[in-house]
């Protein structure tokens, strides 16, 4: 019961606030919606047991990235409304192909229902005292199976952080 | 509606402490940093040789309350363009992420709102995340200059001094081996030792970086703009702008706390294993019946008949307070017996925060303000280099003395050496460097002399 | 416990409008937030998948993608910064130099 109180009330501030996202015209307020989809994310992480994603969601997506997109979008300084093109044609294109694709989508979900034996084929989810402890589970994973992929994302992020300040860079004057 | 009815009533049966918890935080905590706010006007006065507050309420005790009341009774003005619904969010924000990272925060062994959360102290770290946000939108929102250039250097601060912060923690965490909040403390009993004199760089590391964490001076210079020009506040006034700043003594109790738990032993009393010094026990009690008697001495020498009568209530408020910790120890067999470790666990815990705490307000009012530039230089050039190596050296000397055998004290003390040797090499390079840049870049060689760099 | 299905469709909900967000936005910052919703849409579809299979590699895998998520914005957001030092717009449909 309270599980599924807590689903719906992440799930719905997730879907609301993406939606507000794609739609607004001013850039911040589309980013203060993300940060609440991101928000809603996070709690639904932290409902299906994954305490540290949570909080790393929450330190990274959250507190770093987002606020990387809002310094972006005040030095860009085009936070004011744009007149919008009202090119109607892409939108309802865009609407009718996102639609297909999620009844197609759901319709397998809905008729997988159906194949005899268990439904989706997936077994039921061990009950949430009998879990390993979140943190231990996942650096034992990290440090052991994937530590080759772990080396690998932090090249990577020191590869980005490069860029950036490369391209971000003020070419003409002092450094 | 009956099953919902009972799994609400079953719910609040299971979680009734954490909800008490959590009802004290969001009620409690305002007034608290209030009468931090008190507590810090006072101390400033001594340091400055006056007295502080005194007019209102004996000894300016209702100082906070007067303050709050003209608070919310001001105008609520929003300027003309600013964006309204973020104007209204950025306050909320920022209060409401310094007081859910509070919910993982254990003063003392039974107050704490999410028991047995695996990943304790990083919740907190990450909630305290969210709060540079709540800056950075409301500078913007308030469509002033003065206010996106104040909250653009504020979270810039922020956020990198964020990462010092957590690399400073990582040392700590990997003394402690886990990140639950009562396991660090616990393990801190069995080591028989805090973990500031096992990795002692890692604590004063984390203590400049929370003092940056909050904008607290040295590193104020976002608010001494709204001393003197502006700063991401400026346009906020009334109820709204004492929700930034409440949400800015909450998170230096926050901060303090999380340091207080990692690094000074949470709510152990000093030296847990020692027997012959189980008379510290006593402390708490002694410590209120002192300040009591010290009351009850200096009741008869006021001059006004009220602040006597008022000293003379304060020391019975110590007196009973006294009473209660004595009779909460394990002598007397009253039913109290059991709060013994919460009441004294409490007391500890909040004795260490407020040292915690003054050392903030100590380095407030004797250090000078650091520079934008000289912030961000100590910030990225010294400080994460330095918590990079302090990691580093604090993983060799676990490593040393799990694998290796080395008696756990000394490969700490070398390692430590090591660290501190390093520091010092930083800082030698990076004066060479930085007054090596500024010379490069000014032409005047008498200007180029006098420019220190960080 | 939740079935697993609401879970997909919550992830497939999210994936889709980012979806539209990218397709329709003219705004390529917005572009790239709605990026960022499609790929915590696959985030929540990998970690429901790790708590219904108890593997953990579904969280591994998740959290590579947060940190290949802040690379990408972070090196996005260059470019973009660069872009506007030039040509002053953020518009994807002013961004048309190699248009004949």
């Amino acid at each position: 019961m309270l599980d599924s109180v807590i689903f719906y009330f992440f799930a719905s501030i997730a879907v609301v606030s993406a939606a507000l996202m794609v739609t607004r015209r001013n850039a911040i307020h589309s980013a203060v919606f993300l940060i609440t989809t991101l928000l809603a994310t996070a709690g639904i992480f932290l409902q299906l047991r994954a305490e540290f994603l949570f909080s790393s969601q929450i330190i990274l997506y959250v507190g770093g990235i987002m606020v990387l997109f809002i310094f972006v979008i005040m030095l860009v300084r085009l936070d004011v409304p744009l007149p919008q093109i009202r090119s109607r044609l892409q939108k309802w294109i865009a609407l009718f192909v996102a639609l297909a694709v999620g009844v197609e989508a759901g319709v397998v979900l809905l008729l997988a229902r159906k194949v005899p034996g268990q439904g989706l084929l997936i077994p039921n989810p061990a009950p949430a005292n009998q879990l390993h402890p979140n943190t231990e589970e996942l650096a034992r994973s990290l440090f052991g199976s994937y530590l080759l992929p772990f080396e690998i994302a932090s090249v990577l992020l020191l590869v980005a952080m490069v860029g950036a300040v490369v391209m971000a860079k003020n070419r003409t004057g002092a450094p | 509606m009956s099953p919902t009815l009972h799994s609400i009533v079953a719910f609040v049966q299971a979680w009734w402490v954490e909800l008490l918890c959590a009802l004290l935080i969001v009620l409690v905590v305002p007034l608290i940093a209030g009468y931090i706010v008190l507590v810090e006007r006072k101390v400033m006065a001594d340091m400055q040789a006056r007295l502080g507050p005194m007019r209102v309420g004996p000894h300016g005790l209702l100082q906070p309350i007067a303050d709050a009341l003209k608070l919310l009774i001001k105008e609520d003005l929003i300027p003309d363009n600013a964006d309204q619904f973020i104007f209204w969010l950025a306050p909320v924000l920022s209060m409401t992420a310094a007081l859910t990272s509070m919910g993982a925060v254990a003063f003392g062994p039974w107050f704490q709102v999410a028991r047995d959360i695996n990943i304790g102290l990083l919740f907190v770290v990450g909630v305290s995340a969210l709060g540079p946000l709540g800056i950075v939108l409301g500078g913007w929102a308030s469509n002033n200059h003065y206010s996106i250039i104040g909250a653009l250097r504020s979270t810039a601060q922020l956020i990198s001094y964020e990462t010092t912060a957590g690399f400073a923690l990582v040392s700590g965490f990997l003394l402690a081996g886990t990140l639950k909040v009562r396991t660090i403390v616990e393990n801190q009993r069995n080591d028989h030792a805090w973990y500031i004199f096992l990795a002692p760089v890692g604590f004063f590391i984390y203590l400049i970086a929370s003092i940056a964490e909050t904008n607290r001076a040295p590193f104020d210079l976002p608010e001494a703009e709204s001393e003197l020009v502006a700063g991401y506040m400026t346009e906020y006034s009334g109820f709204r702008w004492s929700l930034y700043f409440l949400a800015e003594y909450a998170n230096m109790i926050v901060v303090a706390s999380v340091g207080t738990t990692l690094f000074l032993g949470g709510w152990l009393r000093p030296f847990p294993n020692v027997h012959w010094l189980g008379w510290l026990d006593a402390a708490p009690a002694l410590l209120f019946a002192a300040v009591g008697a010290y009351c009850v001495f200096r009741a008869g020498k006021q001059p006004a008949r009220v602040q006597s009568l008022f000293m003379w209530a304060l020391a019975f408020a110590c007196f009973v307070v006294a009473a209660i910790f004595a009779l909460a120890s394990p002598f007397s067999h009253l039913p109290l017996e059991k709060m013994h470790d919460g009441l004294y666990g409490a007391f500890w815990f909040l004795l260490k925060d407020s040292a915690y705490i003054y050392i903030f307000m100590w380095l407030r009012f004797t250090l000078p303000r650091f520079r934008f530039d000289q912030l961000m230089r100590l910030g990225w050039h010294i400080l994460v280099p330095l918590a990079l190596i302090n990691v580093v050296d604090v993983s060799i000397a676990l490593a040393l003395s799990s694998e290796f055998g080395v008696n756990r004290w000394l490969a700490m003390v070398v390692t430590t050496a090591a660290t501190l040797g390093a520091a010092m090499l930083l800082v030698r390079w990076n004066d060479k460097y930085s007054a090596a840049a500024s010379a490069a870049l000014l032409t005047d060689s008498s200007v180029a002399e006098n420019s220190h760099a960080g | 416990m939740m079935p697993i299905g609401h879970y997909l469709f919550l992830s497939l909900a999210l994936f889709l409008i980012g979806a539209i967000g990218v397709i329709t936005r003219r705004n390529v910052i917005i572009v790239l937030m709605s990026i960022e919703l499609i790929l915590n849409a696959v985030n929540i579809n990998l970690v429901a998948f790790s708590r219904y299979f108890g593997d953990v590699a579904g969280q591994v895998f998740a959290l590579f993608i947060i940190a290949a998520a802040a690379a990408e914005a972070a090196v996005g957001l260059g470019i973009i910064i660069a872009f506007f030092r030039n040509r002053e717009t953020v518009l994807a449909d002013e961004m048309d130099l190699l248009k004949w």
